[in-house]
């Protein structure tokens, strides 16, 4: 950042009709952020404290920590947990895996990869939720086409109750949620390898490394702090993503495939609680908070990036 | 040898990753021309009895086209007024120095570690405030303000590779700050400026929730809270909803394909989400 050149001392009215301008190019867009993301955000504070429900609208008041002790001894917040962290754990990881590998695949420029990479880039421009349809079609039991394919393949000999089983459901909806999320690995290390000098992959090559020693001892370190955080900016969206599930499971059967987002969307809609939602809502800040701490010491990002 | 052996598996690599990507939204298609009666039938590639039908009752029966229009309507809108409130606080903030400014732009940051599914419920109680329930205008705002932090981020990205000789040129030949921005800034920064918007577009066309909680009358609809109608019952018209959901799909595709290469360098360098 330039803010070093600049010093505040040398004209004080200068500076001063200096950020009246900036301010005033910049208040539009800062009204509108503060009354659309900041101050929802207080509010959901306070309606995370009330009892807030919208079929019990005669006893709208604080209840204090009533919504969390709910939410903790809700029969299927064990589960909601667990399939969050599976959901973006495990996508993540394949994600991540083959996004790197496709990325590294198409580093260097083949015939018509312009319109491959348009077609396998397509996913990152879908609904989730129209996406999330499309897959519970493919995935249903007496009609889809995974279970006829796998069929006729001789891979299964009955057919898997793909969305009715809890089990296989998290299944199911993690690889749709494969599908969706490996496009935005591979441009964002796609773009992160084109970073990379020539001159040191060429260094690599005059000292006779082979093609998995440069990956390892000079790509991966060079680009080490994209992929620090692109991995933790995946993670807290797909934390907050239950397009997919929304369009797929619903949550179900009885609740068994609900991530923490895809439960506040049915404590906001179905069960109109807007104290539980808020509460769940103000749960999911904290620990993304907290996760997000102890990733950048984990990984010490602030060292590497010398940020 | 190997380079040949590389060669082959690299092309298999990718053409089972293409495979994969491309069949889910092949098979839609597929199922979206099989006459009613063979939705259900598994064969995989359309026989002489492939048919527009589904399209029909699509916009005959359901009236798609008002909500098609709706979602493009306001689309189009709050990627308009996005990218004109985006690209004032842009210049400000990549052609200014002023004290604050460091604070100022961790507040854009900071936004996008706030999920969005939070500001449901307070987003319908202010615009409930504000008597714009079941309004594609209230619509509008939210998305507005939902994309603004981001798209100021990006675009200042862009502002800030054109070299400020520029608009100290436009200044000396008698421009303000302003009209520099529109008539010297905006011209060269145009490629970016349409990879923020085609961002921004795609975002609008997409959402589900808030448009599910704001718009309850049929005619004010937007296209995905359409879409929910036709999972709502216990039967779902797999033919219709194919349908639907290739027509869904068809607009932010075609932006997408015409624009990829747009996309890619804007997307990674205006930093991530989405």
């Amino acid at each position: 950042m330039t803010a070093t050149m600049y010093q505040p001392s040398r004209k004080r009215a200068a500076s001063t009709t200096r950020m009246l301008k900036a301010l005033a190019f910049l208040t539009p867009a800062a009204v509108m952020i503060l009354v659309f993301v900041f101050y929802p955000v207080l509010r959901t504070v306070q309606l995370g404290f009330q009892n807030f429900n919208l079929f019990d609208q005669l006893n709208i008041g604080y209840n204090g920590l009533q919504n969390f002790r709910n939410l903790i001894n809700d029969p299927n917040f064990g589960t909601v947990i667990k399939n969050t962290f599976l959901w973006v754990f495990v996508s993540v990881f394949f994600q991540f895996t083959i996004g790197f590998g496709l990325a590294l695949l198409m580093k260097t420029k083949f015939k018509f990869i312009g319109i491959y990479q348009g077609l396998i880039f397509i996913p990152w421009a879908l609904s989730g939720f129209l996406m999330g349809l499309v897959w519970k079609w493919i995935f249903d039991e007496s009609f889809g086409v995974l279970n006829d394919a796998l069929l006729k393949l001789g891979i299964i000999d009955s057919r898997i109750p793909w969305l009715s089983d809890a089990r296989w459901g998290m299944a199911a909806v993690i690889i749709a949620n494969v599908w969706y999320g490996v496009t935005f690995f591979v441009i964002m290390i796609l773009a992160a390898l084109q970073g990379v000098p020539k001159e040191m992959l060429e260094a690599a090559e005059l000292d006779g490394a082979n093609r998995f020693q440069t990956l390892f001892s000079v790509i991966i370190p060079y680009i080490r702090a994209t992929l620090i955080l692109i991995v933790l900016l995946r993670i807290m969206w797909i934390t907050n993503f239950p397009d997919l599930i929304f369009g797929m499971t619903q949550g179900g059967p009885a609740g068994r495939t609900h991530i923490i987002s895809s439960w506040l969307i049915e404590k906001l809609t179905l069960d109109a609680d807007w104290g539980a939602a808020s509460a769940l809502g103000l749960m999911t800040m904290v620990i993304l908070f907290v996760f997000t701490l102890f990733y950048l010491m984990a990984t010490r990002l602030e060292k590497d990036s010398g940020v | 040898m190997l380079t040949a052996l590389g060669k082959t598996g690299k092309f298999t690599v990718l053409g089972i990753w293409f495979f994969f990507t491309v069949f889910p939204i092949y098979w839609m298609a597929l199922t979206s021309v099989k006459p009613k009666r063979e939705v259900n039938d598994l064969y995989y590639f359309p026989n002489e009895g492939a048919t527009l039908d589904s399209y029909r009752v699509l916009f005959k029966d359901y009236a798609f086209g008002v909500f098609l229009r709706n979602s493009l309507v306001v689309s189009l809108v709050a990627s308009f007024i996005v990218i004109g409130l985006g690209l004032l606080g842009a210049y400000a903030l990549a052609r200014y120095e002023f004290s604050g400014k460091r604070q100022v732009m961790l507040a854009f940051l900071a936004t996008q570690m706030i999920p969005g599914l939070i500001s449901l419920a307070p987003l319908y109680l202010l615009m409930q405030k504000l008597g714009l329930i079941n309004s594609l205008i209230g619509l509008t705002l939210c998305y507005v303000g939902g994309m603004v932090p981001f798209a100021t981020m990006m675009l200042r990205g862009f502002i800030q590779r054109i070299p400020p000789e520029l608009d100290e040129a436009a200044l000396i030949d008698g421009c303000n700050r302003f009209t520099a921005l529109f008539r010297v800034v905006t011209p060269v920064a145009l490629p970016g400026i349409a990879a923020t918007f085609i961002f921004s577009f795609v975002q609008c066309w997409n959402e589900l929730f808030l448009a599910m909680i704001l718009i309850d009358s049929e005619g004010n609809k937007t296209f995905p809270v359409a879409m929910r109608s036709f999972i709502g019952g216990y039967w779902i018209e797999w033919g219709a909803l194919s349908a639907a959901v290739m027509v869904g799909i068809i607009p932010t595709v075609i932006i997408f394909g015409l624009m990829s290469k747009f996309m890619i360098s804007g997307l990674s360098a205006g930093i991530v989400k989405g």
